[in-house]
């Protein structure tokens, strides 16, 4: 028994570690914001969302897959959180009941098993009720196996039967043993051999000789619970094996549920603010496309009260994007929404925007300026190398990298060249780069060599200074307008001594 | 020759001893806790026999050829398992014979019977064994070669073919037995066997659609043993009624059989014991590098001659932490019977003492000893005078108390005795310690024993032609660095002097440049 909701074919693995690039991701993105909203305080969900989000989709129809089931989920939100609340139920439950111990006798084992596939196969059955009667509104592949799945495989004949070996594993009757003589008269090769019907049983059992253990006779009842456990050491093991892998069912069905009510749960606070989303188009990772409309940042959008402006850009068949442009005009927002977007695609989600398209990136990546490193263990363009190096240990062709104005912890011209020729480097072997940049040098150096793949945006500004927060394309400029930004926060500059 | 005994060649064994006081001063008990730690003292009682020196050449001959022939790894190996696998039998069936001998059923069970059984065939199985695996090796010691022999045919002998026929057919009666228990309410009701079906499959099966993926293994690993055994009794008691037949006759054979290890293959099951505990014992030290020798006794030459030997309850210890043993040689010529050590304290003086006494020691037990080769001579006994702790019930002082004790050895030793002196007259003045120190030396050279002196009286070293010297030495370069060589030269206590001082630039000629005038 699979769920099967988050792939075609395989279980989600929620347990995976984080990798450093996943949480540089989290870290640069702002991706902490997006998944606090996702969860809902719902720890599970939080996890869920943090691997699934930042551990991307290769393949368009596995992206496809998500996308038709979280259509399914956005119109029966209801039955979704049902089937996730009885997961969820269930697992609570198991850890209400079920607890073992090394020391435990395996008959008490055995006899905890038994109770909690009890309550597991009442659980079942609610799910297949859900199953009976809404499966008609759900149009996914992904759903719709699931379904069927429990209409298939736990049907009124197995739940019956289940119920009779159930009530017989509580050996209300006595156990019986079979036994063969070991080297010096021992009984070995224990088996739990089936009784036959009572009547039968009775006739022969009556004037069987017996021997009986004194209640009182501490050793011989252990002796007795010990004679039980070797018979159903086997037994104990199917039985508890079973729990397990139920349990193990509703965990995956939880844990995959969760994603999708994560999803539900961001839908419905952008619908709220009547923010758009659309489905985005994925493309192979071998073409090159980006082309999208209203494009925002994610995380922004929940924090803020009003909308937030979005962007729009269709350059398909680029694989640089250089970003200059005014001091807060929305240059890391908008690489922010960029790589937002990506991982939102590539995990099957709806993406922040009114349309969206692009290929598929084998990874992605973020290279963002950091704060200066306070354990002094490096210079702070060592710093800088030393995590570009990293990126290029797991780099792969077809990778999207994000550099948010990345090495200029140096001067200009020695940071233009080595910008330079890492980003030649990367262009070479088939990367994506989008590149936010003061380095004037740098910029300007791609802008001449007009290289079809490249394309040049910059922040906007009003000619009196007010920013945008809109890009367009446009030629590097020499200035960033820092002097803007320093006349605002020092109005009337020229009266008052610098600080 | 008819086999007797693998440690001695009659069955008139010598008596044999416990630790004597030159044991401890030479480490000795040390080595033999070591060597007898695998073998519990109260089953195996080993120690007496590391404890008692031989006295005639023959007698240490014949261990040392059985020795020899134990180094084959075949011949030790087989005899080894075989050993302890009679000796473990004989030993458990003690208490098996005195449970079947009791009139009580409380003890004289089916369990108890089948352990009988079960032990007679694991004899018999053993005896087949080894007469298989015995034959093999080249044997060339008279004790192992006649104990084949003896093997060889007490396989063939009547009693033997007899208890092996009754033992296969007996067991395999019961092994055809099977029964089912119903265990319900404190009670067990059994019946025979008679085709239920396996229950575990049926439940395996209608939970196999649940199957995916890894989980917990909730199987245990229960032993096949019975708790309780009055319980397991009991249920035998049962199923005997259900088989009369099968179980009256294990009652007969039983009766039969009570006594079925054969008395010398027992002995000879101890005795060989001491053989493997040194052996293996000795192992330790070859694998880190350290060779062993049989050593050339003699009862007249005193021409004794030591290369590479080393302490071995010291080396025990530096092996396990990984640090080098220091071998070193002696030897004694013509009318040459004491060595005078002198030199750097810590140089490992008391240690050459000790294995000089332990060298003797085991080779008179027969045994293979540290070193490449050796010369060794048959003693009547061993005397050691280490420094003793001041003893504060004694009235006499330290002085008074080292004299009298040498003054004891030196009447109850022979001139086939060997003495081993460790620093003494350390509690006397100088001149006082030479004079006494040179009488001693006297008596000793008059006695005409073997003897060891460490000694820090340089003086000693070149009272008699008798006298050998011998030096612990330093690393030039650095005197606080010791070597723990031990080499024939004369005693010179200023050479160690002289490199401290050089250390220190206060020889002569550092002070003369150093002080100007």
């Amino acid at each position: 028994m699979k769920a099967h909701l988050m792939y075609p074919d395989r279980d989600f693995d929620s347990e995976a570690k984080l990798s450093a690039q996943q949480q540089t991701l989290i870290q640069d993105l702002e991706l902490d914001t997006l998944f606090q909203a996702m969860a809902g305080g719902d720890k599970l969900i939080l996890e869920v969302v943090r691997r699934a989000v930042t551990g991307g989709l290769a393949a368009p129809e596995e992206i496809l897959y998500r996308q038709s089931i979280l259509r399914d989920c956005i119109k029966n939100p209801d039955v979704v959180r049902t089937l996730y609340k009885i997961a969820s139920d269930a697992i609570q439950k198991k850890k209400d009941i079920w607890w073992i111990t090394s020391g435990m006798f395996l008959s008490s084992v055995l006899s905890g098993a038994v109770n909690l596939l009890q309550m597991f196969a009442g659980m079942l059955k609610m799910l297949r009720g859900v199953a009976d009667k809404h499966a008609g509104q759900f149009e996914s592949e992904g759903f719709s196996a699931l379904f069927s799945m429990l209409q298939r495989e736990l049907d009124d004949e197995y739940f019956a039967l289940l119920q009779t070996h159930l009530h017989e594993l509580k050996f209300y009757d006595g156990i019986l043993i079979g036994a063969e003589l070991g080297g010096h008269n021992q009984g070995v090769h224990y088996m739990l051999r089936r009784q036959q019907d009572k009547k039968l049983r009775r006739l022969k059992w009556y004037f069987a000789p017996s021997f009986s253990v004194n209640p009182r006779d501490e050793n011989g009842c252990t002796d007795l619970a010990k004679r039980r456990d070797r018979a159903l050491n086997l037994a104990t093991n199917a039985v508890a094996q079973s729990a397990d892998h139920v349990c193990n069912f509703f965990i995956m069905l939880q844990t995959e549920l969760a994603f999708y009510v994560g999803c539900l749960n961001v839908y419905e606070r952008l619908a709220a603010k009547g923010e758009p989303v659309c489905f985005p188009e994925p493309s192979g990772c071998r073409t090159r496309r980006h082309a999208f409309g209203g494009l925002y940042d994610i995380s922004l959008a929940l924090i803020l009260g009003q909308r937030v402006a979005g962007n729009r850009l269709d350059a398909d068949d680029k694989e640089l994007f250089v970003i200059t442009g005014a001091n807060q005009g929305g240059k890391s927002t908008f690489l922010r929404s960029i790589g937002q977007a990506q991982l939102l695609m590539q995990c099957g989600m709806f993406v922040p925007a009114e349309r969206f398209a692009a290929n598929i990136c084998s990874k992605v990546f973020t290279h963002y300026k950091r704060q200066e490193d306070a354990t002094m263990k490096s210079g702070k363009l060592d710093e800088e190398l030393a995590r570009m190096s990293g990126i290029v240990d797991e780099i792969e062709p077809d990778s999207m990298i994000l550099f948010n104005e990345s090495f200029a912890a140096t001067n200009e011209r020695e940071g233009s060249e080595i910008g330079r020729q890492i980003v030649n480097a990367l262009l070479e072997k088939h990367m994506k780069v989008f590149f936010v940049t003061h380095l004037y040098d740098f910029a300007h150096s791609y802008y001449e060599k007009e290289l079809p793949g490249a394309i040049f945006l910059r922040a906007g500004r009003q000619p009196d200074g007010r920013r945008t927060f809109q890009l367009a394309e446009g030629e590097p400029l020499q200035t960033s307008f820092g002097d803007d930004l320093y006349a605002k926060i020092f109005e009337n500059a020229p009266d008052k001594p610098a600080v | 020759m008819a086999f007797q005994s693998i440690l001695f060649q009659s069955r008139e064994a010598p008596a044999v001893h416990e630790a004597r006081a030159y044991c401890k001063d030479l480490n000795i008990d040390q080595i033999v806790n070591a060597i007898t730690a695998g073998w519990k003292e109260k089953d195996y009682d080993l120690k007496p026999l590391f404890y008692s020196p031989l006295r005639r050449v023959d007698d240490m001959q014949y261990r040392q050829e059985i020795m020899r022939d134990l180094e084959n790894e075949t011949a030790l190996c087989a005899v080894r398992v075989f050993a302890r696998a009679v000796y473990t039998l004989e030993n458990s069936m003690r208490f098996t014979r005195k449970y079947l001998l009791s009139q009580d059923p409380y003890y004289c069970n089916y369990l108890q019977k089948g352990r009988l059984l079960e032990s007679a065939a694991a004899y018999c199985a053993a005896v087949e064994k080894l007469a298989e695996d015995i034959a093999v090796p080249d044997l060339r010691s008279r004790g192992l070669a006649a104990f084949r022999e003896y093997i060889a045919s007490y396989k063939d002998s009547a009693a033997f073919t007899a208890l092996q026929a009754e033992t296969a057919s007996m067991r395999a009666e019961l092994s055809a037995v099977r029964y089912c228990m119903l265990i319900r309410n404190g009670s067990i009701k059994v019946r025979k066997y008679e085709g239920e079906a396996d229950h575990t499959a049926e439940i395996e099966a209608i939970f196999e659609r649940f199957k995916q993926g890894a989980v917990k293994d909730y199987r245990r690993d229960l032993p096949e043993e019975p708790y309780a055994e009055h319980v397991e009794a009991g249920v035998l008691n049962l199923v005997a009624r259900l088989y009369p037949e099968i179980f009256e006759r294990l009652d007969r054979y039983c009766q039969k059989n009570l006594r079925f290890i054969d008395e010398t293959i027992y002995a000879f099951s101890h005795e060989i014991q001491f053989y493997i505990a040194y052996l293996e014992y000795i192992g330790r030290f070859k694998r880190a590098g350290l060779r062993f020798c049989y050593p050339r006794m003699s009862g007249e030459s005193k021409e004794i001659s030591s290369t590479n030997g080393f302490d071995m309850a010291l080396a025990d210890k530096l092996i396990a932490k990984s640090q080098p043993v220091v071998c070193n040689d002696f030897y004694l010529k013509g009318a040459e019977r004491i060595i005078v050590v002198s030199g750097p304290n810590q140089g490992g003086k008391t240690t050459f003492a000790r294995t000089f006494g332990q060298l003797h020691h085991f080779a008179s037990l027969g045994c293979p000893i540290p070193g490449t080769e050796a010369n060794l001579f048959v003693f009547d006994e061993i005397f050691t005078h280490f420094e003793k702790e001041e003893d504060i019930n004694s009235l006499s002082g330290k002085l008074q108390d080292d004299l009298v004790r040498m003054n004891g050895i030196l009447r109850q030793a022979t001139p086939d005795s060997v003495i081993i002196i460790n620093e003494i007259l350390s509690s006397t003045t100088l001149k006082d310690a030479v004079e006494i120190g040179k009488k001693i030396m006297e008596q000793v050279v008059r006695l005409d024993a073997l003897c060891i002196v460490v000694t820090f009286l340089d003086e000693l070293a070149s009272c008699s032609d008798k006298n050998v010297s011998m030096v612990s030495t330093v690393v030039p370069e650095d005197p606080a660095q010791r070597t723990f060589k031990i080499v024939r030269k004369p005693a010179d206590g200023l050479a160690y002097a002289m490199h401290i001082a050089a250390k220190y630039r206060l020889t002569y000629e550092c002070l003369k440049e150093r002080i100007h005038a």
